[in-house]
């Protein structure tokens, strides 16, 4: 039999696309032997990307938080299902691919419980001297920019997709540059998972290249990154110019750590709305 | 019959190598345009809007708020002002006190706008309120009823009647492209229209109020009939591809095909225009990501006539 060989694209808009550049690198196995041409997307890729985030990010803000909590649950079960797959994308001589699949699944599911009960950790009723209920409620900070760092490819870009998400945030995150598979596999997941095209937008490509345009981009409303110190820099400097906020994450952290467990880090991506209600006295 | 006065026509004009067309229109869109050239592309295009509210819901301080956004349309870069805002004719009044001197024309459509299906008296009847209330420019629709039924004469009388109607202000004829079917009756309807204007009148694709409007081929079709006509004549008529038209690379794409059909004669806002809400905004966009080198945000510019 004719082996079917596929041509990896990048998931943005609900769709698998190419770079509008035209242009590719070449990616190979851990053995050396060249896999497939990935698509190295450009600042424009990054900018149709924001676009798409923009028209699909209100209506996924208005599901309800049990809804968005479904539509998770079904992306952990869609891994699930391809967990081989992705697992062997994932194995390198050092390491088996089954561990990561087996904890991005676990921090799938993780947040996706999170998405019907951070509201109630991360707001609150506030007590105030005069005859009003004060209350504040978080909400969505808009489009978040992510930029995923090179290594756990799957596992730390969703430990960074998944508080921005959960939250009813749109994304755009750049994977990994030298291990790009598994985001063009999670690409295929996510299109399966009832998630509306474009809340979860992934180009793979050029970190170098992209990077200021991330942190210039008007449109970002926050960015979670690891960055070197230089890197990290120049994000600030853009994001202070935009008035973004900027996550940043240690490149050398242990991405399987329970410590990335946590609903503070879905606080990250939300503005806090504070109402004063008057009441009878 | 339709049929034999249409060709009668055509064999005077010659007909539409729609092939031809397409082929040629495919190849605009590749055309470079970068850095300096597409400031100035960009800036010319905002020099062109005519920027256009045309709902059932517009009040006279919804025109007073687009007036402010064509005389200023953002504060940073130093834009040129738009070229007209367009408006009903029963706004017309309340647009004036803004936009008076300030080189920012008044455009109105008029004659039942838009489907021009009411009588005769009605129609010379608003344009001549129109012009009375202010319009510099009116922009009237062809009877397509007449045009497909072959009345040809009929048709240009009633053109005819309304460029007596409008007195000192210019005539836009709209020839609703999407209702005429071909190209060669979008030809047909060209020169027809073309033949009782005054030089410096506008022939226009849309009104926008239907499911196809302006495209890159059947504005080709009728800057040829321009150009036609000018080397037959020496008449120079204008230009204005109206709705549809959202973005700023469209807008450069519209703006390639009159460079290489009219030349740089066409390239002024007297010349071609661009009848659009949502495209100045876009445009708008475009030039402050040229200027500051970072991509903007919608939110950074004032609303147009479209957010409301």
């Amino acid at each position: 039999m004719l082996p079917i060989t596929k041509t990896p694209k990048c998931y943005v808009g609900g769709a698998f696309i190419r770079s509008e550049s035209g242009r590719v690198y070449p990616l190979s196995s851990a053995s050396g032997e060249f896999l497939a041409h990935i698509p190295l997307c450009s600042r424009k890729d990054l900018r149709n990307a924001v676009e798409a985030a923009a028209k699909a990010g209100p209506g996924w803000a208005r599901r309800s938080p049990y809804n968005r909590a479904q539509i998770l649950y079904r992306l952990a079960e869609m891994l699930e299902s391809r967990s081989a797959e992705m697992a062997s994308a994932l194995t390198t001589p050092n390491s088996p691919g089954e561990i990561e699949v087996r904890t991005t699944i676990d921090r799938i599911v993780h947040f996706a419980g999170w998405a019907d009960k951070y509201e109630q950790v991360l707001g609150s009723v506030n007590p105030v001297a005069s005859s009003h209920f004060n209350f504040t409620v978080t909400e969505p900070v808009g489009i978040v920019g992510i930029l995923a760092p090179e290594n756990s490819p799957l596992l730390a870009l969703m430990t960074l997709i998944l508080p921005a998400i959960v939250a009813g945030n749109a994304v755009v995150a750049l994977a990994s540059e030298s291990q790009p598979y598994p985001a063009i596999l999670l690409g295929e997941l996510l299109a399966v998972s009832d998630l509306p095209g474009g809340v979860v937008n992934l180009l793979t490509g050029p970190r170098s290249e992209m990077l200021s345009t991330f942190a210039t981009h008007e449109h970002l409303r926050a960015l979670a990154a690891t960055a070197s110190p230089e890197e990290a820099t120049q994000l600030q400097a853009g994001a202070a110019e935009s008035i973004k906020r900027v996550v940043l994450h240690d490149p050398a952290c242990d991405w399987a750590s329970p410590h990335h467990h946590t609903p503070y880090a879905i606080r990250d991506f939300t503005e806090a709305k504070t109402v004063w209600h008057p009441v009878g006295a | 019959m339709p049929a034999s006065s249409l060709r009668r026509l055509l064999d005077d004009i010659g007909t539409v190598d729609a092939t031809g067309i397409e082929e040629r229109v495919a190849h605009y869109p590749t055309r470079s345009i970068k850095k300096q050239a597409k400031t100035f592309g960009l800036k010319l295009a905002v020099s062109m809007v005519d920027l256009t509210t045309l709902e059932g819901k517009d009040t006279p301080g919804k025109i007073a708020s687009l007036c402010r956004k064509a005389l200023c349309p953002h504060p940073e870069g130093d834009l040129p002002r738009v070229a007209a805002v367009c408006v009903y004719p029963s706004m017309v009044r309340h647009a004036v006190p803004h936009v008076q001197g300030t080189g920012v024309r008044i455009a109105s459509v008029a004659t039942a706008f838009p489907s021009g299906q009411a009588p005769l008296k009605t129609r010379l009847a608003e344009v001549r309120q129109a012009v009375a209330d202010g319009a510099d420019e009116i922009d009237m629709v062809i009877n397509r009823g007449a045009f497909l039924a072959g009345e040809f004469a009929q048709m240009q009388d009633e053109i005819a009647a309304v460029v007596e109607a409008c007195g000192e202000s210019t005539l836009k004829v709209i020839l609703e492209t999407s209702e005429l079917e071909t190209y060669d009756n979008i030809r047909a309807a060209s020169f027809l229209a073309m033949r009782v204007i005054r030089p410096g009148d506008f022939i226009k694709t849309s009104t926008g109020k239907t499911s196809a409007n302006a495209t890159l081929g059947n504005q080709q079709v009728m800057l040829d009939a321009i150009r036609d006509h000018f080397l037959a004549t020496g008449v120079e008529i204008a230009m204005k591809p109206a709705g549809g038209i959202k973005n700023a690379k469209q807008a450069l794409q519209f703006l390639v095909a009159v460079k290489e059909t009219l030349g740089d004669a066409w390239l002024r806002p007297s010349r071609y225009r661009f009848g659009a809400s949502s495209l100045l905004n876009d445009l708008l966009r475009q030039l402050e990501t040229q200027r500051t080198g970072a991509y903007q945000a919608p939110w950074t510019f004032t609303e147009d006539s479209s957010g409301y």
